[in-house]
């Protein structure tokens, strides 16, 4: 397998109650093209982190996953309000999420941490008032 | 090894959605906050909450947990519930809290 198998995602900014599907199409693709369970699992959670937060924080956004031999790179962009101090936003607990999001169970300030733990990098570039890009690679 | 199936049985608890119910489980994680959930939640887990909305649906799916135990007596709106059948999610329900469904959940679990 030589070719970089692609996934393109747009995530909707409006509909939370349809957050998180490109994440569950994306684990049934994974697990289609015969990606190991756990690999599966680490993506798909991350990748769900990174579509919730583009819909409660940024208003949508977009998502990319590209398939290589070795390993899998997942790319979050948003054209949100940006992270304006990313090393306090990493921290465990850290949230600025409102109150009808925290009934929802989401604003524990656990997501980007989540990313982080499940990924074997991740990258995170973030302009206030331009958006917000994240990178993460998964190795195979 | 039990049975989701065997083991809802054994504790009275309603089923709302039916999924994979002969699934055997492993453990069991308490929590209503999503994200520490996704955070510590293993897969084969009993997954107990009181959480409610459609996002547990995804949650359950992306943590590969073998069911939802909803706690107190908490119940699911229909699009929910049926979000959930669609994506094979096995979903119960208790008056039970969510102490006395672990605790329960240890007798049997041996
Ligand atoms: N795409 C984004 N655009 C703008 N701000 C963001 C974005 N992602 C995260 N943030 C900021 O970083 C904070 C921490 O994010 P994190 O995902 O860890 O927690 P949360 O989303 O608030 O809660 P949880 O993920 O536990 O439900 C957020 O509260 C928000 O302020
Ligand atoms: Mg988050």
């Amino acid at each position: 397998m030589s070719e970089v198998v692609k996934f393109h995602f747009l995530v909707d900014g409006e509909d939370f109650t349809s957050a998180g599907q490109a994440s569950v199409q994306m684990k049934k693709s994974l697990r289609q093209l015969g990606i190991s369970p756990e690999i599966i699992r680490k993506l798909s959670i991350a990748m769900y982190e990174g579509e919730i937060n583009m819909v409660i924080h940024a208003g949508g956004g977009e998502a990319d996953v590209l398939i290589y031999e070795d390993h899998i790179e997942l790319n979050l962009v948003d054209r949100g309000p940006g992270i304006a101090n990313i090393e306090l936003a990493m921290q465990e607990g850290f949230s600025t999420a409102p109150d009808n999001i925290r009934s929802l169970g989401f604003g524990a300030g656990m997501g980007l941490p989540n990313m982080k733990r499940y990924s074997d990098s991740i990258q995170i570039n973030s302009k206030v008032g331009e958006g917000t890009q994240i990178l993460m690679t998964f190795h195979l | 090894m039990m049975t989701v199936r065997e083991m809802a049985e054994r504790l009275s608890m309603t089923p709302i959605s039916v999924g994979d119910t002969d699934r055997t489980f492993d453990g069991v994680y308490i929590g209503d906050l999503l994200s520490w959930v996704m955070g510590r939640a293993q897969s084969g887990n009993i997954w107990i909450t009181i959480m409610s909305n459609i996002n547990i649906v995804a949650v359950a799916t992306l943590t590969d947990v073998a069911c939802i135990v909803l706690a107190e007596g908490v119940t699911l709106d229909e699009n929910v519930r049926t979000t959930a059948e669609q994506k094979g999610v096995s979903i119960y329900t208790t008056e039970m809290t969510a102490y006395e469904i672990a605790a329960a959940l240890a007798t049997v679990e041996q």
